[in-house]
């Protein structure tokens, strides 16, 4: 052992030549990652800051931060905004709630524990897609099978329109994201409630701590740091979401879905207003960084103490 | 009533609560994708019907049959097929090379002391959290200048983008795991820094790899937003995209669209169930230690 650390004190590289190496190695991953985005980050801030409508080629007045103030003056945006928020606030909230539920039921001694935790993975392996399709058809207003199951078990009258009638549109794309994203919440907490030693848990059933009190005040504040990970992570996704509100209702009806992402993908393709699309891009990229940069904040103080 | 009694009734309400828990959890993960699948195989009649019959009355595989091995595909069926295709070569494509160009940095990260190390992991991390809305408006006008619109091509070299920062985010997870020792040793044993990630690194990490790998290709594989964007027609559709086509074109079948989603979902379930372990330990890796 002692020759070996004398070897590896004779190895030690010079700072330049580990530079060196790191280079060769780094290089060609940020060749990959940096051109296809740093160069498109570039144009589109060039496109923001220009009137350019694909309906007129050959024109592309620069018109300064005129995009951006037109849509941050637009109730419209604004709208689209306060959606992604429900949204967000709300689909992340109950999958984190669920999550944790499921990951303590899953932690318990209990028959037949293992086919809950592989069968677990399920949903989270379902394409974001054949998820989007599985629950616009269950929703169905017609022939969907919850209008059936809860008319045929006199839970409701009659049919219901739940992907078209505006108050419960979104609600239903929220049960959809839950049911997809739950299990992963649940996965990871899961793993971190395994990584608890089980003396401490031990100890504080001898002392008298209730079932209850015991997860609140000794097994959460051990499951703060992947909680507050899975936060980020969740949050993150969920304000920029598209796909499963494109498929089931394509950000209907009467807009009451239309995420901050389907607006812009709307006014840039739709309209074929690159200029403004771009601006919006850039607002929802600002927006996200922001939560990042906060987020890397609170995670840097928490791991620190 | 004694303190034994009092102690086993309590555990029987307490076994009692903890198993119908389990039994609403079974139900809720279980029941939406059973209905996919026998949506998949049962007859219109059957699918129509008022009130609902949620057992159909006969199965028929004819639906898989028509998207997958029948003769004579009619145009769904032939892009359907088309986009099976594209999507395997596509994620199998954009997996490869960021496992190419992502471990060895990913060891960079890791092991290796070098100026700006930090600030660019940050930079790589960001890219990766980008809303692809930001970036789809210049990408779909860089596409057409090099006249790769609707293209396989185009889709492996975006997805590369962010395929290969999350392959780095996990493998540097993985590596920071390994005892620096064995790099030390097989560098005293006279390695270079590449041959050391080569000969030891991989074969440890192996594990890592495989979860890396399959993670890489279910995020290739669900991607829909720059496919829908960048291509038109069977070229290059990929599986979401080709199903969202469905939901226009045969809105009333819902039959097929299910048969459709079922195969679209047998590729990464399959991976899912087989390799488990790994993708848990991939997650966990990647979720807890960021």
């Amino acid at each position: 052992m002692a020759g070996l650390t004398a070897a590896r004190r004779r190895l030690r590289p010079t700072a330049w030549s580990e530079a060196w190496v790191a280079g060769a190695f780094v290089t060609p991953a940020a060749l990959v990652i940096l051109l296809i985005v740093a160069y498109p980050l570039v144009r589109a801030l060039w496109l923001s800051v220009h009137d350019v409508v694909l309906t007129r080629p050959g024109e592309a007045p620069f018109v300064a931060l005129a995009n951006y103030a037109r849509e941050l003056a637009s109730p419209d945006f604004w709208a689209a905004v306060q959606r992604s928020l429900v949204f967000t606030v709300v689909s992340t909230a109950i999958e984190l709630v669920l999550g944790i539920a499921l990951a303590v039921l899953m932690d318990q001694p209990l028959r037949l524990r293992w086919l809950l935790r592989s069968l677990v993975i399920l949903p989270w392996a379902l394409p974001t897609i054949v998820n989007a399709l599985m629950w616009r058809w269950i929703d169905n207003a017609e022939y969907g099978a919850l209008n059936a199951l809860l008319t045929q078990t006199g839970l409701i009258g009659s049919y219901q329109q739940w992907l078209s009638n505006p108050s419960t549109a979104m609600w239903m794309v929220i049960v959809a994201d839950a049911w997809k994203m739950t299990p992963l919440v649940a996965i990871l907490v899961l793993a971190a409630l395994q990584g608890i030693n089980r003396e401490q848990i031990e100890a504080a059933r001898v002392d008298g701590a209730g079932v209850v009190s015991t997860f609140r005040y000794v097994v959460l504040p051990l499951l703060t740091p992947t909680l507050l990970i899975v936060l980020v992570l969740r949050t993150m996704e969920a304000f920029k979401v598209f796909d499963i509100i494109w498929i089931m209702t394509n950000g209907g009806p009467a807009n009451e879905t239309q995420s901050i992402a389907i607006y812009a993908y709307q006014t840039a393709y739709r309209a074929y207003d690159f200029g403004r699309g771009s601006a919006l891009g850039y607002l929802i990229a600002l927006a996200i960084m922001l939560l990042a940069a906060v987020y890397l904040r609170v995670l840097g103080r928490v791991g620190r103490s | 009533m004694g303190p034994t009694a009092r102690r086993r009734l309590r555990r029987l309400l307490r076994a009692t609560v903890l198993y119908g828990c389990m039994l609403v959890a079974f139900v809720a993960i279980l029941a939406p994708f059973a209905w996919l699948l026998i949506s998949s195989v049962a007859r219109p009649v059957d699918l129509l019907a008022k009130p609902l019959s949620f057992i159909p009355s006969e199965i028929s595989f004819d639906r898989y049959a028509a998207l997958t091995i029948g003769a004579n595909p009619d145009s769904a069926a032939e892009g359907f097929r088309a986009a099976m295709l594209n999507s395997l070569t596509i994620a199998t494509a954009v997996t490869g090379i960021a496992l190419v160009v992502g471990v060895p940095a990913a060891y960079a990260f890791a092991r290796l002391r070098f100026p700006g190390r930090s600030r660019l992991v940050l930079i790589f991390m960001a890219t990766y959290m980008l809303p692809p809305i930001a970036l789809v408006i210049p990408l779909y006008q860089i596409m057409s200048g090099l006249d790769l619109l609707d293209t396989t091509m185009a889709l492996i070299i975006i997805y590369s983008s962010f395929v290969t920062p999350f392959v780095i985010w996990i493998m540097r997870g993985y590596i920071e795991g390994i005892s620096p020792e064995l790099d030390d040793a097989a560098r005293v044993d006279g390695c270079s820094r590449l041959g050391a990630l080569i000969r030891v690194i991989l074969p440890v990490s192996a594990p890592g790899l495989v979860s890396t790998g399959l993670l890489s290709f279910l995020l290739a594989w669900d991607e829909f937003f720059y496919a829908l964007v960048m291509t038109q027609t069977n070229a290059a559709k990929t599986v979401p995209v080709a199903l969202n086509d469905f939901i226009g074109r045969h809105g009333i079948d819902f039959g097929l669209l299910a048969a459709g989603g079922v195969i679209a979902a047998i590729p990464p379930v399959l991976i899912a169930f087989v390799f488990q372990r790994y993708l848990v330990a991939g997650l966990t890796a990647g979720g807890v230690k960021g």
